[in-house]
């Protein structure tokens, strides 16, 4: 009784949903074509088969992919390119931070230009390589034998393909890692870091017992936004090769966008989108649950 | 302590040094596009850094190719791709402040069931695979007539610009005192005066840059518009495919679209430079 009392009236209870309304409406607009999607999954719509919609197939769909020859692969490059991509832009980006976050005019005076390569287009930037690998114009071949080395083949070669899009994903998005972990390194309190250096600790000492631990959860946003992006990566693998050579770089995404649009059986490619939909929505529920433990934990509680 | 000195100068020189090697992997692209694209066709093949620069391809971009011959697509579209990109990103942004300002405040302030399932939803659409929505809104559009037309671009950039304007708005909402909003609730103002004269204002610098980056964002999709767009709104993104793909001598041209269409972006993201890192982050990093 006593509860009953103490709620506020309706008006003012449900006015967050009142404010949020507007909000809610396009929510809903968005989440219809989620529904959609796991509905379309059971059947055998085809676009070049009128009436195929309401042919409900069960299971049909999601078996087809597990047993696909192609499946397993295509969960390799799937995964090797998120995990080399996030991995080497996270590395590359803390050294980069480091680096940036030291008594240097010259270290000021670049700052700004390394957010150039994450705002240019991300289809415009792997354009821009593509033609820096090509054979007749490109430029990267000339500097490599410039240097000794052989010219490369770069996208157009199944060894050489994987690296060539993640070169072009490291180029783009280690500035996203620097940036965030400059930002890191700037919200430290330098009292611990002025104790550590007056006791004589050494870099190494100060960076694996102060830095890195107070960095953390800063290296989990980038790890959260770079995983999932580049899980998910669609712009660079098709600008530079559609996928190709042949099957090479058939992510996920790809596999959904070419058996959908390009093989038109529209059904048939919705698997592959769901699972990594399901994929990115656990990981990214774990990683943002232990990026809070993590705050929690370098705020020193 | 003479050898601790020149020890710290060499760090610092290694240190330059290594950021010198790294910004230029990182700037170099974008110098080159610039060079090519200044490059006419004679000299795009024979010439690496030294040439005869000409705005020949600018203005073929702009306002047609002379050199348009058989199986040769004439590209002075251009405009109207730029135009339609424009259109979709500043639709988008504006429908995205309309709906998600509110939502922001709401999400801020107001403690209320399933708040915080309520804000992952809509962070949930920044990380979907865009097939999932991308697959049966194709079918969905062409029933509803939106395939191909504005709107229906605008409202598929919601998932791009609409979680980030929510998750930024809602941290700088955070920041601001209650206190202020409780003092002027004491001297009898109702709740949408106080959000409107009194915090709305405060967010304004933090709230233009979320727009402006939000606009970057929408501006650079590809992959919308690719599926869900014909010819009628084309956006720069999907056509600079065109010109690599259409025929080898047109690398200049499509360098001088990619100047282009490269520099409202760049203008703006160095223009909100200080409040860059809270937006990226969605309001993680206080930048």
């Amino acid at each position: 009784m006593t509860e009953e009392k103490l709620q506020p009236p309706l008006g003012v209870r449900i006015r967050p949903w009142l404010i949020a309304l507007p909000a809610l409406i396009v929510l809903i607009g968005i989440l219809y074509p989620f529904l959609t999607a796991i509905y379309y999954s059971f059947t055998a719509y085809a676009l070049n088969r009128p009436g195929s919609l309401d042919q409900f197939v069960g299971f049909r769909n999601y078996v087809r992919m597990f047993t696909d020859d192609d499946f397993l692969y295509s969960t390799y490059i799937t995964f090797a390119y998120a995990l080399l991509s996030t991995g080497v832009e996270l590395v590359l980006g803390l050294a980069v931070a480091l680096l940036l976050n030291r008594e240097s005019r010259f270290a000021k005076i670049l700052t700004p230009t390394l957010i150039f390569p994450m705002m240019i287009a991300p289809v415009i930037g792997t354009l821009i390589w593509k033609m820096m690998m090509q054979p007749s114009v490109g430029i990267l071949n000339p500097m490599l034998n410039l240097v000794g080395l052989p010219s490369l083949q770069w996208a157009a070669v199944p060894e050489t393909a994987l690296f060539s899009v993640v070169l072009v994903d490291v180029w783009m998005f280690t500035p996203f890692a620097a940036l965030i972990l400059t930002a890191g390194l700037r919200s430290f309190p330098s009292a611990p870091f002025e104790a550590a250096r007056v006791d004589g600790a050494s870099f190494w000492f100060t960076f694996r017992n102060l830095t890195l631990p107070m960095l953390t959860p800063f290296i989990l946003i980038v790890v959260v936004f770079r995983l999932m992006d580049s899980l998910k990566m669609f712009d660079i693998i098709f600008a530079m090769t559609e996928g190709g050579p042949g099957r090479t770089l058939m992510t996920y995404q790809l596999t959904a966008y070419r058996t959908s649009f390009q093989f038109q059986r529209l059904a048939q490619g919705l698997p592959y989108a769901i699972l990594l939909y399901i994929i990115i929505y656990i990981t990214s529920f774990y990683l943002i649950k232990f990026w809070g433990r993590a705050q929690r934990r370098a705020a020193g509680y | 302590m003479e050898t601790n000195s020149i020890n710290k100068r060499l760090a610092g020189l290694l240190s330059d040094g290594f950021l010198a090697v790294y910004f230029l992997f990182a700037l170099f692209p974008i110098l080159w596009m610039v060079l090519v694209s200044l490059k006419s066709g004679e000299e795009l093949f024979t010439t690496q850094f030294i040439f005869h620069p000409t705005l020949e391809n600018y203005r073929a971009i702009f306002f047609g190719d002379t050199r348009v011959g058989a199986g040769v697509v004439a590209k002075q579209e251009f405009p109207q791709y730029f135009l339609n990109s424009l259109i979709a990103s500043t639709g988008a942004v504006i429908l995205s402040l309309l709906v998600g300002v509110p939502a922001a405040y709401a999400l801020a302030r107001f403690n209320f069931k399933g708040k915080e399932d309520l804000a992952f939803t809509f962070l949930s659409f920044r990380f979907a695979p865009e097939m999932v929505v991308i697959i049966p809104l194709s079918v969905i559009y062409r029933q509803l007539g939106l395939y191909d037309t504005y709107f229906g671009i605008i409202w598929v950039y919601q998932l791009v610009t609409l979680p980030l304007l929510i998750w930024v708005l809602r941290s700088y909402f955070e920041d601001i005192s209650p206190d202020i909003e409780q003092a002027a609730m004491i001297d009898g103002y109702p709740w949408w005066r106080i959000f409107w004269n009194i915090l709305l204002p405060l967010v304004r610098p933090g709230l233009a840059a979320a727009a402006l980056l939000a606009f970057v964002f929408a501006w650079n999709n590809f992959i919308f518009p690719l599926v869900l767009g014909g010819s009628h709104v084309q956006t720069v993104t999907v056509a600079s495919l065109g010109y690599i793909s259409s025929a080898q001598g047109f690398f200049n041209r499509m360098a001088a679209a990619s100047v282009i269409s490269s520099i409202p972006q760049i203008v703006l993201a160095l223009s909100i430079q200080r409040y860059l890192i809270r937006g990226l982050s969605f309001g993680a990093v206080k930048g």
